[in-house]
C-alpha cells in the first residue's frame, strides 16, 4: 500500500486537484481561467519536450497549437452544416493532435536537421510564415476576425452537451491529466532518455548508435501532437479561434511559461503555465504595466535562476537527500534575501506605476492608486519616497546577497561531498 | 587470420598538407594494438579517420572486411566499433546509472521506441548494473555525472563505450590528464573491459602502452615505420632513432 502511494501518490493528488478545483473557485470567470490553465499546461509541457528535454529552442511552436485550433473549428462547423460525418466533440482534441502531428512531422523534418541557432532561426521563419498566411489566406483563417464555432452539436450522451463552461472544464481537465501522464511517461522511454542524451551531448549520442537528427525529429513531431491537442481544446474552450493562437506572441508566451516555471524539471512548465495564466488574468486587471513586469520576471529568471522556479526548489535536492538538517542554516539568509528583494521591488514598482500612469493617462488628473494608496504624481514627494525605498532595497541586496551566496555555497558543497562519497 | 580493423593505403590531406601519408595497418581479432608516435605524427588524425569524424582523402578503412568509408558515426557504431574520447565525453546532467543505461539502449534493441518504459525493462537494468560493477562505479550510480571526479568520469566514459557490448574498441589517449595513481587504475580497467575483445589504443604514454598492448605500431610523420611486439619495438633501431631516442 505504501509502495502504491509512493508510486502513484503525486498523480492521485493531481487528479484530485483537477476534480476539486471548480468546487473551490466557483465563479464563471474562475472556471474559464482554470480551463485556460489546463490547456496551457499541456502546451507548455509539449513545448518543454523540445526546450527542456531535447535542447531545442523554438520561436514558432504556436503553429501547431493554432493550426490544430483552426482545423478543429472548421471540422466542428462542417459537422454543424452537415457537410462532414459526425465526430464526438469530446474526442476533437485527438483530431487536433493529429493535425499537430502532421504539420510537426513535415516542418520538423526540415527544421530539426540542425540543432542550436539554426534550429531556432528556422522555427522563427516558419512562425513568421504562418502568421503572414493568416492574413493572406482569408478563406481558411478569416483574417484578424478569426472563426466562431459552436461546440454544442450532435448527440448529448449522459446529458453532457458541452454547453456549460463547467462541462468544458472537465473535458479539458481530463485531457490535460491524460496528456500530463503521457508526456511524463514519454520521458521514461528509450526515446525520452535519448532525447536528453542528445541535448547533453549529441556527439556522444551518435557514438552509442543514435542518429541525433532522427531523435530530434521524433521529439519535434510528438511535441507538435500535444501542442495540437492543446490548440484544439483552446478552440473548444472559447468557441473561437483567432490569429493570435498561431502568432509569434503565442510562441513567446509558451516559451515564457516553460522557462519561468523551469525547463530542467518535468513539473516546471506546469507551474509556469498556472502562474503566468493566473498573473495574466489577475494582474492585467490591476496594472496596465503587466507586460513590463512579465518581461522583468523573465529577464531575472534568465539571469539569476536559469532553471526557473522549479529549478530553485530542485537545486536543494542534494541537501534534503543527504542532510535535511542543513536546510535550517539557510532559513535566516533566505529571509534576509527575500526581505531585501521585497524592499527593492516595493520602490521599483511604485516608480514604474507612477511613470506608467503619467505616460498613459495625462488627461485624467494626477492621482493614481498604488498599493491601495492614493498617490499624487504631480507632487515630488512620492517620487522621492519610492526612489529612496528602491535605493535602500538595492543597497540591502548588494550588501546581503554575498553573505547569502557564501552560506549557500558552504551548505551545497557539504551536501555534494556527502553525495559523491 | 583476417584483420578486424584494416587500413589500406590511407591518405589524409588538410588543405594541401599531407598529414597521413599512406598508412597500412592491420589490427587482428583479439589483439591489443597500440599506435604510438611523437607529437604531430598524426595519431589523433588517424583515430578520427577510423571513427568517422574526418573523411579520408584516399585509401580504405575496413571493419571485418566491410568498408567504413562514408559511414556516419552512428553507422560505424552499429557496425560494431565503439570508441572513447580524449576529452571526457559523457552526459553531464544525467546520473551515472542513466549514462550507462543510455549506452545499452541501442544494442539491446530499444531504438527510438516511445512505448516502452526503461525502468521496467529488466535486461536494461541488468546490463547497466554489470557495467557499473565492472567499472567500479556501482556505489555512485545516483550521482549526477558532472559531479564525479576526473578519474571517475573517465571510468564512466569507458563504461559508456563498452555498455553496448561492442567487441571492437578504439580508445584515444585514455589516460591523458591523469595522475600516476589514476593511470594505474585506468590501465587495470582497460585491461579488464577489453578482455576477449579487439582493442586499438592511440596513446603517447609509453608506460601505459607497454603495459597494455601486445602489438605496437609506430607512426612517424604520417607513416607506420614499424609494427610488432613490444620487445621487437623496443629493440628496433629505426624506432629508437625516430621516436624513443628523442624522449629517453
Amino acid at each position: 500500500m505504501t509502495g502504491f502511494l509512493k508510486r502513484y501518490g503525486s498523480w492521485i493528488v493531481m487528479a484530485a486537484a483537477f476534480v476539486i478545483a471548480p468546487a473551490m473557485f466557483t465563479s464563471g470567470f474562475a472556471t474559464t481561467i482554470m480551463s485556460q490553465m489546463a490547456v496551457l499546461i499541456i502546451f507548455a509541457l509539449a513545448y518543454n519536450m523540445l526546450l527542456g528535454q531535447g535542447g531545442m529552442l523554438s520561436f514558432g511552436h504556436a503553429i501547431y497549437f493554432g493550426l490544430a485550433g483552426y482545423f478543429s473549428v472548421h471540422y466542428l462547423n462542417l459537422i454543424g452544416e452537415g457537410a462532414l460525418f459526425y465526430f464526438p466533440v469530446g474526442l476533437m482534441p485527438l483530431f487536433g493532435g493529429l493535425v499537430g502531428l502532421l504539420f510537426g512531422t513535415l516542418i520538423g523534418y526540415v527544421s530539426t536537421r540542425r540543432a542550436g541557432t539554426t534550429f531556432a532561426m528556422i522555427s522563427l521563419g516558419f512562425g513568421e510564415m504562418i502568421t503572414a498566411m493568416t492574413l493572406i489566406w482569408v478563406a481558411f483563417f478569416n483574417g484578424e476576425e478569426g472563426i466562431q464555432t459552436d461546440r454544442m452539436i450532435g448527440p448529448e450522451p449522459f446529458g453532457v452537451s458541452f454547453g456549460p463552461d463547467i462541462e468544458v472544464y472537465y473535458l479539458i481537465a481530463a485531457w490535460s491529466f491524460l496528456c500530463i501522464v503521457a508526456m511524463y511517461a514519454l520521458t521514461r522511454t528509450p526515446f525520452g532518455r535519448m532525447s536528453n542524451a542528445v541535448r547533453d551531448n549529441p556527439e556522444r549520442a551518435e557514438f552509442i548508435g543514435y542518429n541525433t537528427q532522427r531523435v530530434r525529429w521524433q521529439a519535434f513531431a510528438l511535441s507538435s501532437f500535444f501542442a495540437g491537442v492543446a490548440g484544439s481544446l483552446h478552440a473548444l474552450n472559447y468557441e473561437h479561434v483567432g490569429v493570435e493562437t498561431v502568432s509569434i506572441a503565442q510562441s513567446g508566451t509558451v516559451l515564457f511559461m516553460a522557462y519561468i516555471g523551469g525547463v530542467g524539471s518535468f513539473i516546471g512548465p506546469i507551474l509556469g503555465a498556472i502562474l503566468i495564466t493566473f498573473l495574466n488574468s489577475v494582474l492585467s486587471g490591476v496594472t496596465e504595466a503587466w507586460y513590463l513586469y512579465l518581461g522583468l520576471l523573465f529577464v531575472s529568471i534568465v539571469m539569476f535562476a536559469p532553471f526557473g522556479l522549479a529549478g530553485i526548489v530542485m537545486m536543494h535536492e542534494p541537501i534534503w537527500k543527504t542532510a535535511p538538517g542543513l536546510l535550517s542554516r539557510l532559513l535566516r539568509p533566505y529571509a534576509i534575501a527575500i526581505g531585501s528583494l521585497l524592499v527593492l521591488l516595493l520602490g521599483v514598482v511604485g516608480l514604474i506605476e507612477m511613470f506608467y500612469f503619467l505616460s498613459t493617462s495625462i488627461f485624467e488628473g494626477s492621482v493614481v492608486k498604488i498599493y491601495w494608496m492614493a498617490v499624487d504624481t504631480a507632487t515630488i514627494m512620492p517620487w522621492i519616497i519610492y526612489a529612496m525605498v528602491a535605493v535602500v532595497g538595492f543597497l540591502a541586496c548588494r550588501r546581503n546577497f554575498p553573505m547569502v551566496k557564501a552560506e549557500w555555497g558552504e551548505v551545497i558543497t557539504e551536501a555534494r561531498a556527502r553525495l559523491v562519497q | 587470420m583476417s584483420a578486424t580493423i584494416e587500413l589500406v593505403g590511407v591518405h589524409k590531406n588538410f588543405g594541401g598538407t599531407e598529414v597521413i601519408r599512406g598508412v597500412d595497418l592491420a589490427v587482428m581479432e583479439g589483439q591489443r594494438h597500440a599506435v604510438i608516435g611523437p607529437n604531430g605524427a598524426g595519431k589523433s588524425t588517424l583515430y578520427n579517420l577510423i571513427t568517422g569524424r574526418h573523411e579520408i582523402t584516399s585509401g580504405d578503412i575496413l571493419l571485418r572486411g566491410n568498408s567504413l568509408i562514408g559511414k556516419t558515426p552512428f553507422e560505424v557504431y552499429r557496425a560494431g566499433l565503439a570508441r572513447s574520447f580524449q576529452i571526457t565525453n559523457i552526459f553531464q546532467r544525467m546520473t551515472v546509472f542513466e549514462n550507462i543505461r543510455c549506452g545499452t539502449l541501442w544494442s539491446l534493441g530499444y531504438g527510438y521506441k516511445f512505448w516502452r518504459l526503461v525502468d521496467r525493462e529488466r535486461d536494461l537494468t541488468q546490463r547497466t548494473e554489470e557495467v557499473l560493477e565492472k567499472i567500479g562505479l556501482a556505489g555512485k550510480r545516483q550521482v549526477p555525472a558532472g559531479l564525479l571526479s576526473y578519474a571517475d568520469q573517465r571510468a564512466l566514459e569507458l563504461g559508456i563505450t563498452i555498455a553496448g557490448g561492442a567487441d571492437v574498441i578504439v580508445l584515444d589517449e585514455p589516460t591523458s590528464g591523469m595522475s600516476l595513481g589514476e593511470i594505474q587504475r585506468a590501465v587495470n580497467l582497460i585491461r579488464e573491459v577489453s578482455e576477449g575483445k579487439t582493442l586499438m589504443i592511440v596513446e603517447h604514454d609509453m608506460g601505459v602502452v607497454f603495459d597494455i598492448a601486445d602489438t605496437i605500431s609506430v607512426l612517424v610523420y604520417g607513416q607506420v615505420i614499424a609494427s610488432g611486439s613490444p620487445t621487437d619495438i623496443r629493440g628496433d633501431e629505426v624506432v629508437r632513432e625516430a621516436y624513443l631516442g628523442t624522449e629517453h
